[in-house]
């Protein structure tokens, strides 16, 4: 049987550490997005030396696993570029998450443009309207409705892959997990509330991502 | 008070139309015919500068732009003074009617937006969308969203209005709500040039209709003349081919 009680008294112990590994994902959220809407302007008006090293790098970081480019970052490079040697494992973490999760999300991104009907873009010129103000007030609104489910799925699956920074040390929600269950032995219980853990934080945000598309989609009801 | 000279374009090797010169006065009413494919979408275009020209001079009231030379600048004051209302509408899905319309008035020519806001409301009221103001244009019909399309285009107080096949893609039942409109802006003498298959709209409106046909200018004469005693061959053929069967007279 499941030691409840000692599950119990887990919780508030893992949740502690809670607080990291969202800081952790949302920094990097940001960074990636950043990043992610560069990557996808430069390819969408292809600019011509960028767009090329733009693709090589989403090439490179789609095309191999969080987990080599996160040892890659952390025990990797320092080799390499001595001034890294003092990197923090989460430093890294925080690095391999933007970096990886902005190669998928730059093509979300370009999708997103490049499916807004070119009308709207001849009729904003049409009445005058600069690139950039038709970039800010037409295509970028609707490229963000377009775009948002497939995003905070990425931040979803960001939040989860957070877990992988115990594997350059970093005592986030998985680390403490670990910790604890290899102090208890109690690895069935510890395991299956820090899964419960992440799932109540997806549902949470899922519930989020439910409204905010609500509020998105307002323009196109018929 | 505007006037085309010499205006070229081509695609790649394709001359689409080659030296075209036409010009028209304040409050005068243009149709444009021909057989598809023929470069009058492209010309209209052209005018408004969404397509750059090869080669020739666009004049627009005291705005005299040579097109191998315009600036940026040039280009957005070309646009200004030539409003354009598309074939498929091209409203802003993320703005409402009210919106789609004062965009202009609000990002272009920068008026306070309470300002922008209630000359927009006129505008909805002059083509009788008014209670339509906050609706999306998905939730509007295809004649309501080119009406607004339209209104879109009256916001830019330009010179001359362009109407590229405003009714081609409409179902039937609102083609008439949409020519309407634009009748009643004829009767206001909006200067304008329409690019239609519309032969009833050309008769009853245009003061001057242009018959182009393989990358130039035909002909070109009121309606009554044009219609009835065209001088060139290609507009006797054109017109007796599409008159016919729709059992209007043909010459």
């Amino acid at each position: 049987m499941l030691n409840l009680d000692y599950m119990w008294g887990l919780l508030p112990v893992l949740l502690r550490y809670l607080p990291l590994t969202l800081q952790m994902a949302t920094i990097a959220m940001c960074f990636a997005l950043i990043l992610a809407c560069l990557l996808a302007v430069v390819r969408v008006s292809k600019v011509p030396f960028f767009n090329g090293v733009a693709l090589l790098f989403i090439s490179f970081f789609r095309g191999t696993p969080l987990l080599v480019q996160l040892f890659l970052f952390y025990y990797g490079l320092p080799q390499l570029i001595s001034a890294l040697i003092s990197i923090t494992g989460v430093t890294a973490a925080v690095l391999g998450l933007t970096l990886h999760f902005s190669a998928y999300m730059a093509e979300s991104i370009r999708a997103a443009i490049v499916g807004i009907d070119r009308s709207q873009t001849e009729a904003a010129l049409s009445i005058g309207m600069t690139q950039s103000q038709l970039m800010r007030r037409i295509i970028l609104p609707q490229a963000t409705r377009v775009a948002t489910p497939t995003l905070m799925n990425y931040f979803i699956d960001m939040i989860k892959a957070t877990s992988l920074a115990f594997t350059l040390g970093v005592t986030e929600l998985m680390g403490a997990t670990q910790k604890e269950a290899a102090g208890s032995f109690l690895y069935l219980e510890a395991f299956l509330l820090v899964a419960l853990i992440y799932w109540a934080v997806v549902e949470v945000l899922s519930w989020g991502q439910r409204r905010l598309e609500i509020y998105l989609n307002k323009a196109y009801q018929r | 008070m505007i006037s085309l000279q010499g205006i070229t374009k081509r695609f790649g090797d394709h001359t689409v139309f080659h030296d075209i010169d036409l010009s028209l006065s304040q409050g005068e009413i243009i149709v444009i015919i021909g057989p598809s494919g023929t470069g009058k979408s492209t010309l209209l275009r052209c005018i408004n500068f969404l397509e750059k020209p090869d080669a020739g001079r666009l004049q627009v009231g005291d705005l005299s732009v040579d097109t191998q030379r315009a600036s940026r600048a040039d280009i957005l004051a070309l646009r200004r003074r030539t409003a354009f209302v598309f074939q498929n509408y091209g409203l802003f899905a993320n703005k409402t009617a009210l919106e789609n319309i004062s965009e202009g008035m609000i990002v272009v020519d920068k008026l306070p937006k309470a300002k922008a806001h209630a000359r927009a409301r006129e505008i909805l009221q002059r083509i009788g969308l008014a209670e339509k103001a906050d609706a999306y244009p998905a939730s509007l019909s295809g004649g309501q969203q080119q009406r607004v399309g339209i209104g879109r285009a009256m916001a830019a107080n330009a010179d001359v209005i362009l109407f590229d096949e405003p009714t081609s893609s409409l179902d039937p039942q609102w083609v008439e709500e949409v020519l309407s409109l634009m009748k009643q802006l004829a009767v206001e003498r909006q200067t304008m040039i329409v690019v239609t298959h519309e032969m009833q709209f050309a008769r009853e409106v245009a003061d001057r209709v242009v018959f182009m046909d393989e990358g130039g200018i035909v002909e070109q004469a009121p309606p009554e003349e044009l219609f009835t005693a065209p001088k060139d061959e290609r507009t006797r053929h054109f017109l007796r081919k599409i008159l016919a069967p729709m059992g209007q007279p043909v010459p």
